[in-house]
């Protein structure tokens, strides 16, 4: 079925995958390498410019296991709002 | 209303120290370096002239505005001849009108006398110049003329006819000195003297570029817009400024009732100082084009035919609409996107419904697909998302270093400007993947072009940076004044480590190390160092860290704080710096205050008096994710179409498809409509009263000239959608939004309709600080107190090239369109550009058997696509480039989601592609236009 075949209450069950938000994040986090506060600095951004749908999932991600993201995300997750 | 004169002083103002002189028995005091033909205007005299006009320099050739000066033998022309001290004129005379009028008698000998069916007739100088010396007769009746020469018709916009050609060379001198093109010449000599497109072509096959200054400059009907000859003269106008690119030229919209006549530009526009480009000169057309859509339709499903109705029906359908997905989905399944087309006033009214209305902010703009990294990157460094300089300062540029900016063809009234301080000696360095035309174009030549491949921007930046401080050619004065010293020490240690060395960098970036040496001496020594960027910076995964190195380069080397230098970006529309001005992005109010600031929040729940969210909402990419996944249902979008326009484009319309009300408000039922459930049509910005800001932060008026056809101002749409959700608006003109904006925003404090009708314009920062705006920042100290240093490690982008796509893809945009083209395309430019070609280097071309013209595919791991090649070595082996003007072609179909990791700008310069033969459009382009025309279908009653 199309998606324009779809109705309102036929709404795609299938999530965003991970794979996108764990690139942004290990993006953001090699930016901030150099940074002496590099952990501070991911979950501040993080904060700053994910809305809180990416936020619950990323932590949700990580709360399965976090495959894919790197040291630094990973702690820094743990200073990250879930809304 | 009637139309508005400017004074033509006849040649152009001097800055030199006072000079006091008499002319016909006044005294004036001028400037060293004034011809008495300004002299005398500033008087108040006219002296008769033809071949003189202020935005040329002097020529002195017409001798028509001979004068007298006491003491001095003969008749010197007054536009050559400068003031003393002292001296006494005379502008008429029995001596000086026998001159004059036996040299009007010689013009007006070769020219035909059919004034009363001239087109130019009530707009000639040369009709204006025969009154003005009294001639009566014309005795020279037999001689050769050339009165049988042959009209050129070729140019799409306006006529050449030789026949009315006085010779006077204010053409070929506009070409020369206000385009910078020297398209245009004066062949033969003596009597077969002649004004020459190329070596004698027609116009349209020549370089000219329809700039349409020697029209303007044109004294008369030889050059002369074919919408003059075919409605005749206007008769009222109004300044109002251009909705095409971010310089934001200011025309003079001229009239006859309400039908446009002819768009001129303002010599007092103070971005454009009176020249333009072919856009915003004559491609205007589509506000009236067939295609244009002027009642409101909707529909259940994007497979039904549209159905017009009512605006209060239309209006009402969508409220309810929303009103029901947030009901079921929650508050957040819907949002709105801006439109960097639209007036400040519009864009400020949709973030406000979408956050107070909506009641989340889910708002986001176009320039999350453009400058998103320049408002990050300058924002964290200098302290405001903001270039730093007004376009006038690059008159006081030494080296310009223009990197990943094409201007003549992006920013064409600013290339003039820029290309004419080259010419005065300035020295150009060009980073690049494409031989742009201003490597090298008539008196044009870059010092150093930096060929790079794409992707590797901060690499090159970095290695600049590197020879900057390894070679002790920053700036340690003003780096221990106006910086954090600690921080630049730290950056220093980080560029000056080998790995940052040209040499080392040349294997990431192929730009041999020897010239990254020279070009960065050139920028930290060469005197005032101005930096102009565009795109080809920030659409990238490293967009704002390349910003953020420009920032870095800048602030080491001093070139920040006066005019001269500076960090430019070129703005892409005509309005992305007001949009992003005015809040549009999800985290931040206007004036780049972010959602979770307590105080800002106040301020805004104050003034609108609801409760506001303080926490970010979706940028475009997360809202089609989030629509994917099924949480975000609604999208109200202004003038925008992110179908044809933003990446990915199978990405794109699957978040569009799985939405179940999408709101298009625009003037064409462009590709994103097709996708849509409600069409609200919108209005052109000759049909709207406001203002727009553009790249250099002026902020100037739009004014209204005609009725909206659609019947509403697009503020006057949103505000209706505002009403129907509930939430009460009630402006009843947009300077009362921009007065509401002031009393919220500080740095537009100042900012009001009457103060801009006052000055013309204004550059914000505009408050108490500053009451008459800010042309330069951060002078004397940067707005974030200490310019911060960040160390920029280069990280290659995760889309590589391989086996199967072995080239890169990179897309701009060329002179003639604009954008997706939804304007531009249905007006006469598409003769310059009637389809996106593929630029191919010859080495890949003939690796791969094509030939100029073949149709080809173009394929990268998102997609696929068809179209013509074009051969040439404008770009380098490897690389491949095209535009993405044409929605048959969708080039945005091969671009991927990848972004840049600090704002989601997509990367659309880096796309591994393969390209190889084909016998014409793909499979999905053809099922794409087939979906096209079964979407745009409307339901007749």
């Amino acid at each position: 079925m199309s998606p324009e075949q779809r109705s309102p209450e036929q709404a795609s069950p299938e999530t965003a995958p991970p794979e996108k938000l764990i690139r942004m994040a290990n993006q953001i986090s090699t930016f901030f390498q150099h940074h002496p506060e590099a952990e501070a600095e991911i979950a501040s951004h993080i904060n700053a410019f994910w809305e809180k749908r990416m936020r619950r999932q990323i932590l949700a991600h990580l709360a399965a296991g976090g495959a894919g993201l790197n040291e630094r995300v990973r702690t820094a997750l743990r200073q990250v709002k879930p809304g | 209303m009637g139309l508005i004169k400017e004074t033509d002083f006849g040649t152009k103002l001097a800055a030199g120290a006072p000079v006091t002189l008499t002319i016909d028995g006044q005294s004036v005091t001028v400037p060293a370096g004034t011809s008495l033909m300004r002299a005398a205007a500033l008087l108040g005299t006219q002296i008769p002239k033809l071949c003189a006009t202020d935005s040329l320099d002097a020529f002195g050739s017409c001798r028509l505005c001979l004068v007298e000066i006491e003491g001095r033998p003969g008749t010197p022309a007054s536009c050559t001849t400068p003031v003393a001290e002292g001296q006494v004129v005379h502008t008429q005379s029995e001596r000086l009108a026998k001159l004059r009028k036996g040299v009007m008698e010689l013009y007006i000998s070769d020219h035909p006398l059919d004034c009363l069916t001239c087109a130019a007739n009530g707009d000639c100088e040369l009709q204006d110049m025969a009154g003005a010396v009294g001639l009566r007769e014309v005795r020279y009746e037999n001689g050769a003329t050339h009165l049988n020469a042959s009209k050129d018709d070729s140019n799409p916009y306006f006529q050449f006819d030789p026949a009315k050609c006085i010779v006077c060379s204010r053409c070929v001198r506009a070409c020369a000195e206000v385009q910078g093109t020297f398209a245009l010449t004066i062949a033969g000599a003596g009597f077969g003297s002649h004004v020459s497109p190329g070596m004698d072509e027609a116009f349209l096959s020549s370089e000219c570029v329809s700039c349409g200054a020697c029209v303007q400059a044109c004294p008369t009907a030889t050059l002369i817009e074919k919408s003059v000859i075919e409605q005749g003269q206007p008769e009222h106008s109004a300044v109002t400024t251009c909705a095409y690119c971010g310089v934001g030229c200011a025309f003079k919209a001229e009239m006859r009732g309400e039908t446009l006549v002819r768009m001129v530009p303002y010599k007092d526009g103070q971005a454009n100082h009176g020249h333009s480009c072919v856009k915003g000169r004559f491609a205007w057309g589509y506000a009236t084009h067939k295609e244009r859509i002027t009642k409101p339709m909707i529909r259940a499903a994007i497979t039904d035919p549209w159905r017009e109705v009512s605006w209060a029906e239309a209006i009402g359908h969508t409220v309810a609409e929303f009103k029901r997905i947030q009901a079921k989905y929650g508050p957040e399944s819907i949002g709105g996107i801006t439109s960097s087309r639209c007036t400040n006033e519009e864009t400020y009214l949709v973030q406000k419904l979408v956050r107070a209305g909506f009641g989340n902010n889910n708002v986001d703009t176009c320039a999350r697909v453009c400058h998103s990294p320049t408002g990050y990157g300058l924002k964290l460094t200098l302290g405001t998302s903001a270039g730093t300089q007004d376009f006038d300062s690059v008159e006081q540029a030494d080296v310009v270093l223009v990197i990943g900016a094409n201007p003549t063809d992006g920013h064409p009234v600013f290339a003039s400007r820029l290309k004419k301080r080259l010419r005065e000696g300035a020295k150009l360095i060009v980073a690049d993947p494409r031989r742009i035309d201003l490597v090298r174009s008539p008196h044009v030549e870059a010092a150093f072009h930096l060929p790079l491949r794409p992707g590797t921007n901060v690499a090159l930046v970095n290695a600049l940076a590197h020879v900057v401080v390894t070679e002790t050619l920053y700036d340690e004065a003003f780096i221990r004044a106006r910086c954090d010293w600690d921080e630049f020490s730290e950056w220093a240690e980080f560029v000056a480590q080998p790995r940052h060395s040209p040499e080392a960098t040349e294997t990431l970036t192929t730009v041999p190390a020897a010239l990254v040496r020279e070009a960065a001496r050139l920028y930290a020594t060469g005197g005032n160092g101005a930096i102009y960027y565009g795109l080809g910076v920030t659409e990238h995964s490293q967009g704002s860290t390349t910003v953020i190195s420009i920032a870095n380069l800048a602030m080491a080397t001093g070139n920040v704080g006066r005019p001269g230098v500076g960090i430019n970006p070129l703005r892409g529309q005509n309005n992305v710096q007001g949009s992003c001005d005015m809040g549009s992005f999800p985290h931040e109010f206007p004036g780049y205050r972010h959602v979770a600031d307590d105080s800002t929040r106040a301020i805004f729940e104050s003034a609108w008096g609801v409760a506001l969210s303080n926490d970010p909402g979706l940028r475009i990419p997360n809202m089609l994710d989030a629509a994917i996944e099924g949480s975000f249902k609604g999208l109200y979008i202004q003038g925008e179409d992110i179908a044809q326009s933003d990446p990915d484009t199978h990405h794109i319309t699957a978040g569009l498809s799985a939405m179940e009300c999408v709101v298009v408000q625009d003037l064409f039922l462009n590709e994103t409509a097709s996708f849509a459930h409600v069409f609200l049509p919108g209005s052109t910005f000759l049909e709207k009263d406001g203002t727009f800001t553009n790249a250099e932060r002026r902020i100037q008026r739009v004014r209204k000239v005609m009725t909206p056809r659609n019947g509403y101002q697009d503020w006057e749409i949103t505000q209706m959608l505002a009403n129907e959700m509930g939430y009460a608006m009630s402006y009843a003109h947009p300077s009362e939004i921009m007065d509401e904006i002031a009393r919220t925003t500080p740095s537009f404090a100042g900012v009001s309709y009457a103060l801009l009708e006052d000055k013309g314009s204004v550059q914000w920062p505009c408050n108490q600080a500053a009451p008459e705006g800010t042309p330069t920042m951060h002078v004397g100290g940067f707005v974030r107190g200490k310019g911060k240093f960040v160390i920029t490690d280069y990280v290659a982008t995760d889309e590589k090239t391989g086996p199967r796509f072995p080239l890169l893809l990179t897309t701009g945009r060329i002179l003639s369109q604009y954008n997706v083209g939804a304007q531009t395309r249905r007006t006469e430019n598409t003769v310059w550009h009637e389809e996106d070609l593929l630029e191919i280097h010859p080495v890949d071309a003939e690796d791969r058997g094509i030939r100029n013209g073949d149709w080809i595919t173009l394929k990268s791991r998102a997609g696929e696509t068809s179209l013509r090649a074009k051969i040439t070595d404008r770009v380098s082996p490897g690389v491949v480039y095209t535009t993405f003007h044409h929605p048959l072609t969708q080039a945005n179909v091969i671009t991927t989601d990848y972004s840049d990791w600090a704002t989601n700008c997509p990367e659309y310069k880096v796309t591994a592609v393969q390209v190889s033969h084909s016998n014409g459009p793909s499979e999905w382009q053809r099922r794409q236009r087939e979906h096209g025309a079964l979407s745009r279908r409307i339901e007749t009653a």
